[in-house]
């Protein structure tokens, strides 16, 4: 069964990323969506752990909320996917599950 | 695909309700069915029909109202919710003996069950929160 887990919480702000990777099977994806983007900017601590979980973890942040936030996307760690809300509706349909980390 | 939606925050606190739209926006466009939009908690609060923001800026409750005009969508509020934050509509304002109600065009008010069904009947269930 495969997962898409949803993390809108910044990892300065909450454990919710933490708690997901440590729980996430591998090869489930993980999409940053509203707060849940700073996680995926470089260089700091989130994304030293982001840039881990890749080899096991399709990763994805959500283009609006990056740009509302003002994260350029050549600050993001590398091997991130970026989709726009269609992109976001696509991956819930390839996922059997989805999961919110709130 | 069928989809189900849920809403746990209200308006203007939280980007809970605007990620909900704009998700619900996109698998509608997408050719998706959403078969409701549960709102729980402080989340009732987007079906309000009073909410009179600033002119520039989006009217969150007022978009959810549109949606559900075009595209036929279910938009439902829990009730235990709604009564505790004074979401009434007339036949609920009559029993508790209120002079108003506030439910805005094509939300309805009814139990969670309403839920329980929306996540039997969608292939996916999308919770937005806090």
């Amino acid at each position: 069964m495969s997962v898409l887990h949803i993390v809108n919480k910044s990892p300065y702000d909450r454990n919710s990323l933490e708690t997901c990777l440590r729980l996430a099977a591998a090869g489930s994806a993980i999409l940053l969506i509203e707060d849940g983007v700073y996680a995926a900017r470089k260089p700091s601590s989130a994304a030293d752990t982001l840039q881990q979980a890749l080899d096991n973890h399709p990763l994805y942040a959500l283009q609006a909320d990056l740009q509302a936030r003002g994260l350029a996307t050549d600050s993001l760690i590398d091997g991130i996917q970026l989709v726009d809300y269609d992109g976001f509706v696509k991956l819930t349909t390839e996922y059997d599950k989805t999961q919110s980390w709130l | 695909m069928k989809f189900s939606i849920m809403v746990n925050e209200g308006p203007y606190t939280h980007q809970a309700s605007d990620s909900a739209y704009h998700f619900t926006e996109a698998a509608l466009r997408a050719g998706h069915q959403i078969v409701r939009v549960f709102f729980y908690h402080d989340g009732v609060n987007n079906g309000t029909r009073l909410s009179v923001p600033p002119q520039d800026d989006r009217n969150v409750c007022d978009r959810w109202s549109q949606l559900a005009q075009q595209h036929q969508l279910e938009l439902i509020l829990c009730v235990a919710a709604a009564q505790r934050r004074g979401m009434l509509d007339a036949d609920e304002a009559k029993r508790a003996g209120k002079d108003s109600n506030n439910i805005a065009p094509g939300f309805e008010i009814s139990g969670l069950g309403q839920l329980i069904d929306a996540g039997i009947q969608a292939d996916r269930t999308i919770v937005f929160g806090d």
